[in-house]
Parts: structure tokens; sequence; C-alpha cells
């Protein structure tokens, strides 16, 4: 089984590398661009075959290591 | 006073503080590898600053589960001393040792210079020979030192005298919440400071004003 961890600041926690990114496409051209925001993605590969145990497991994962839960929140996807 | 300096792979502060603490203590610190199982007996424990493990996932993220961490843990519920400096200060955060967050500096740009801190707080072991209010100039050497942690928490550090030094009014390097520049945690054994004291022990390097800490260390610890 294959997973996509998420992780992205919380909302409300200043993001300026999202506002750098942001004014970077404004000056390209790009005028429909508001708000940008920026995260993180990792894959993981699982030997798990049972998904509500893969889920679980990523949970911790995240909550242990790969999300800072102080800033920044995560969704998890899985793929077969 | 016995310390120790733990040595990350990417450390690169190591050695200053081995020095500072080498000449104002008058102890040669021990030097142990983050892959060693124990701290040795001492009384203050330094995570010195650099770039444990390249900062990969989040500065100090990959170190705060370093095998010797396990044991820092358990000394600083002990009650031993813990000082993080910089990327040690990360580490402890990451470590759940100190509250809150250090993130990219509000202006995205590594920030090296001196900067000009507030000791808010001298009721401290590693602050006693400080005077409330007394200005001092630390070397800062950082791209995340942005301090973030929610309004309860901020507050909460405030009215427990926790928020030990602070970048003077107009000194703000990387954008920190509260101007806070260190924190200690609740039982006041573990502090956490971006600035580098260590780097202003010797005239060579432009500022002195750190001795004090390692003064007051030795003489709360000796």
């Amino acid at each position: 089984m294959k997973a996509r961890v998420f992780v992205t600041l919380k909302n409300g926690v200043l993001d300026p590398q999202g506002k750098a990114i942001g004014h970077a496409l404004n000056n390209l051209g790009f005028g429909s661009v508001g708000e940008v925001r920026q995260g993180k993605v990792i894959d993981i590969e699982l030997t798990e075959k049972d998904e509500q145990a893969a889920r679980a497991n990523l949970k911790q994962m995240c909550e242990k290591l790969l999300a800072n839960t102080v800033i920044e929140k995560y969704e998890i996807e899985l793929r077969h | 006073m016995r310390s120790a300096v733990i040595v990350f792979p990417a450390s690169n502060c190591d050695r200053d503080a081995h020095d500072a603490l080498a000449q104002l203590s008058g102890r040669e610190p021990h030097m142990v590898w983050h892959g060693d199982s124990d701290v040795p007996d001492v009384d203050l424990i330094v995570l010195p600053g650099g770039f444990a493990y390249g900062d990969y996932l989040r500065c100090g993220a990959m170190a705060a589960h370093s095998h010797i961490m396990r044991d820092i843990k358990r000394k600083a519920e002990q009650g031993i001393a813990v000082l993080g400096i910089c990327n040690g200060f990360q580490i402890l955060t990451e470590a759940g040792l100190l509250p809150g967050a250090l993130m990219r500096n509000a202006d995205l740009k590594f920030v090296c210079r001196p900067v000009e801190l507030v000791v808010e707080e001298s009721q401290s072991g590693f602050t006693r020979k400080y005077s409330k209010g007394e200005r001092v100039r630390f070397p800062v050497a950082h791209g995340e030192g942005n301090y973030f942690a929610d309004e309860a928490t901020l507050d909460r550090l405030e009215g427990e005298g926790r928020v030990v030094f602070r970048y003077a009014p107009g000194e703000n390097p990387n954008g920190s919440a509260r101007d806070i520049a260190g924190i200690l945690n609740e039982k006041r054994n573990v502090l956490g400071l971006m600035p580098h004291p260590e780097r202003a022990c010797d005239p060579l390097l432009g500022s002195t004003t750190g001795r004090a800490l390692f003064q007051s260390l030795i003489e709360s610890l000796t």
C-alpha cells in the first residue's frame, strides 16, 4: 500500500514562503493569484494490507515526526 | 561544574560551547556523540548550534528523536540543567522539552549579526549573575528563529516569568512573537535561546556579555 501525507501550516500561522511565491506569481503576470500557502508532500510505502491499521499507523507517524502539530496540520491519502 | 556538549552530525557550534565552558568552568566538558545512549553524570547538558541532520524535515526534528535524546529527556525531568542554543533551542522545542516552535524568519533571510537583548529574568540558574533589564549583546546566526506559540502559551510564559531573553526594541531579527529570544521550561532547568552566548565570551569576538550566563550556571551548579 502507498500513502501520501500532506503537511501544511495551520490556518492563521504566517507563511512567508507562500507569500513570496504569491508575489512571484503576480510578477509573472498571473494576476488572478490570491493567497498562496506552501507545504510538504511525503510519499510512504507500507507493507500493511489492512487499511484501517495503515491509517492508524500513519496518524501516529504524523503526530510523532512528520508534522509539528504546534504549527502544522496533516492529511493522509491512501493508494492501493 | 561538570558539563557535556552533545555533538550531532552537522553541529557547528559544539567547539564554541566547549571552549566557553572549558575556559569559564576550568573543567573540560564531555563531548557526547548523538548516537550514544547515555550522557555522563554532569550538572549541565548543552545542545549546541548548527544544522543537525542537515535540518531535514524541519530544523531539529530528526535530532529530537536521536538516541541520546532519551537520556537527555530523562535527565531534564530529574532536574539536570539543559541549555539549547540556536539549533539546540529548535531541538528542545521539537523534543517537547520547551513549548512553541521556531519557524522560518519572517523576511525569509538568514540573519547573521550581533543583536541586543534584554535580560527579562534574573531569577533563574542561567541568569542569576545578570540583573533584570540588563542589556547584553550576543550574535545570532539562523534562518529559522521566528518563535511561535499560541496566545495562551505566550501569556503563560510571560505570566510565569519564563521569557528570559527578549530582543531589545527594534532589534527583533526574525519576527518572533513578542520579541522572544529565549525561554525556560516550567521547572526552570531547561533554557532555549536563539542567540549565541557562547560566542560572546571572548573579547576577540566583540562581546563578553555571554560570560555571565555560564558564570550563573557555574555558581548555581557547583
